[in-house]
């Protein structure tokens, strides 16, 4: 039974980091404003959400079932207050850190016509710290990290997270693909 | 430099004596009766506006003269102080006013209006504020005077439900208040006594001319609603074979062709020709002026003038002004003209405030006036440069 | 909650032309030259029948910068 835990446990990690992969990617495509074949921008932005609610379930699967395996040695604390673990405190920690700014992420982006697009919008700049929190956190953490496979894909996560990014900071990203004139606003 | 035309009310230089103190209701009985309307450019329905006001507001004063051919709000600020303060004053006791501001705008010199706050140590707050011609929009120079970039709000939560200080916030234009401390004090019946019987008593007119030939004696002139334009244009000594059109309204105004010449200035008087009163401006285009050439150039302005938030006036006004700056060259492609006009129906109403729709109103009125020049220009002719291409 | 006819209010204070409202009603919206919302109907707020309610408010959630609001008639200043 434990081992089924772990294995769950590790499992629902594995695949939660590769939903918020794919949210963080779709939410740089998204703002971009770009459709995309299939998608259009709508579909885009309901992918992104989709992608990012499946991960949250998949976290608290994952939280749920290594708190049930005494192996993991979870106390109730540490699914909220990070770095006071016994197994591996440090990666842990960076685990319940990600854990925190997720549920304040996705608690604001529930209510998001209730707090206005400012709060939203700054709150949400809170995943660029989420993600790579969540990637240590998978990486130092799992026990697969020696594993090649686990690396692999930590690394092809890495990488679509970084060429995301790296397009979000050029200059035309944000006139959306049309050729217009900026909207100009106070900073 | 006023000019002596008709009714002298605002401009009589008389000592009225102390403005008189009205209650919510008898001022609202007061203003309806005698069917003041703003003169700050919308013409709205004053009685309207005070009555949709809710408790404890905040009482703004708008003499920003944002608008650029516009010159009576200095006049009026230098001449006549004390009645715009007059009519803070009686808006703020009848409505019992949280607080009363003045928003003076960078071309007016406040000196005048602080000394006489200081004189009757009055509560009206003066600010002097800077900004272009958006700078005395509704919602803009309320968020200003809130604190926060002078930028127009969305329309859906107007000032006169939350503005200064999340209060409801009632903005008159400092005419408007003028027009109002005398009606106070001299009643309905008085107001209504020129004018005509729907757009009664007198309005402030600037008259300005694109050249010094065509209108020899610019300046401001108050006078009766409902005088003919052609009245108006003489008294500034406007010799009317050197004059094409006449521009009435502002920016956002329409042209009036010299056919339009006996139309009465008032808002019925106008209304066939597609215009209005406005902020009572007159700008008379001098004949040797190419009247495309002019109206590019008032939309560039106009273009350059957009406070930049919103997709549609930041990019269409500009394309607009575009379009028509090159129609304007002899010569040019036809298919300009039927791209001014999809341009000009396309920013309408989009934005947050009218300006895309009032330059956009200005563009298409352009267009129809001066057709005949159009297709003048699209031959290669331009009557005003007495050449073809 | 009032009855009547819901309208279309674009915030033009927050929209910035991202266009997921113009995919998702294409019977109301279109994308004018710049990738910014224009009515299709001739209204400057079109008026949204019952039918495509749904789609209205799926909308308004899926606009990013929560531009896009349906307001019923009485809501509006004049």
């Amino acid at each position: 039974m434990n081992e089924a835990l772990w294995a769950l446990g590790r499992g629902t990690g594995v695949v939660a980091l590769v939903m918020f992969t794919v949210t963080i990617v779709l939410g740089i495509l998204g703002r971009s404003g770009r459709s995309v074949a299939g998608l259009g921008r709508f579909g885009v932005n309901e992918v992104h959400r989709t992608a990012a609610l499946t991960g949250t379930t998949l976290v608290g699967v994952h939280v749920a079932s290594l708190f049930l395996d005494p192996f993991a040695q979870l106390r109730l604390v540490d699914t909220v207050w990070p770095f006071l673990g016994a197994y591996r405190p440090i990666w842990l920690g960076l685990g319940t850190l990600a854990v925190d700014l997720l549920a304040v992420v996705i608690v604001v982006s529930l209510l998001r016509e209730r707090v206005g697009p400012r709060v939203f919008r700054t709150v949400h700049w809170a995943t660029y710290a989420l993600w790579p929190v969540a990637m240590a956190h998978a990486i130092g953490n799992g026990t697969d990290r020696a594993s090649v496979w686990m690396l692999g894909l930590a690394a092809a996560c890495t990488a679509a997270v970084v060429a995301a990014v790296g397009w979000r900071l050029t200059p035309t990203y944000g006139e959306r693909g049309w050729s217009r004139t900026p909207r100009r606003l106070p900073s | 430099m006023t000019l002596t035309l008709a009714t002298q009310r605002l401009l009589a230089g008389l000592d009225h004596g102390p403005a008189p103190q009205l209650t919510a209701d008898g001022l609202v009985d007061l203003v309806e009766a005698s069917g003041l309307t703003g003169r700050g450019g919308a013409g709205f329905p004053t009685a309207r506006k005070i009555r949709s006001i809710g408790r404890g507001p905040v009482v703004v004063g708008n003499a920003m003269e944002s608008e650029f051919l516009s010159h009576k709000d200095a006049l009026l600020l230098r001449s006549a102080p004390g009645l715009v303060l007059d009519g803070l004053e009686i808006l703020a006791v009848a409505l019992r006013a949280r607080r009363t501001l003045l928003a003076v705008g960078h071309r007016i010199d406040p000196g005048p209006v602080r000394e006489q706050v200081a004189v009757r140590r009055s509560p009206v707050e003066v600010r002097h504020l800077d900004g272009g011609f958006v700078a005395g929009q509704e919602s803009a120079l309320v968020n200003r005077l809130d604190g926060r970039p002078g930028l127009p709000g969305d329309p859906l939560v107007p000032v006169r439900k939350r503005g200064v200080d999340g209060r409801p916030t009632l903005v008159v234009n400092a005419e408007t208040l003028a027009q109002l401390a005398l009606l106070a004090r001299y009643g309905a019946d008085w107001f209504r006594s020129v004018g005509t019987p729907e757009d009664p008593g007198t309005f402030l007119v600037s008259l300005t001319g694109s050249s010094r030939e065509v209108v020899p004696r610019p300046g401001v002139v108050e006078v009766a609603r409902g005088t003919p334009l052609r009245d108006v244009l003489a008294s500034a000594g406007t010799p009317l074979p050197r004059a094409r059109a006449v521009l009435v309204g502002g920016y956002h105004g329409t042209w009036l062709p010299l056919a339009a010449l006996d139309a009465p200035l008032s808002r019925e008087g106008l209304a066939p020709y597609g215009a209005t009163p406005g902020a009572g401006v007159v700008h008379v285009l001098d004949r040797r002026a190419c009247p495309l050439r002019t109206s590019a150039d008032v939309a560039s302005y106009l273009a350059r003038e957009s406070a930049g938030q919103c997709g549609p006036c930041v990019n269409g006004l500009p394309r607009m002004a575009d379009t028509l700056a090159r129609l304007a060259v002899p010569g040019a492609d036809p298919r300009l003209a039927p791209e001014v006009q999809r341009l000009q129906a396309l920013v309408r109403g989009r934005g947050a405030c009218a300006h895309p729709d009032g330059t956009a109103h200005f563009v298409a009125s352009t267009m129809r006036v001066f057709a005949g020049h159009v297709e003048a220009h699209l031959r290669g002719e331009c009557h005003a440069l007495g050449r073809s291409a | 909650m009032s009855p009547g006819p819901q309208r279309l209010h674009v915030d033009w204070t927050r929209c910035d032309g991202h266009g997921s409202c113009a995919e998702l009603l294409p019977e109301l919206l279109a994308l004018d030259d710049w990738g910014f919302p224009v009515s299709r109907t001739g209204e400057r707020e079109p008026a949204v029948p019952a039918a495509l309610e749904g789609h209205a408010r799926r909308a308004q959630k899926a606009c990013p910068l929560l531009a896009l609001r349906l307001i019923s008639a009485g809501t509006r200043a004049p």
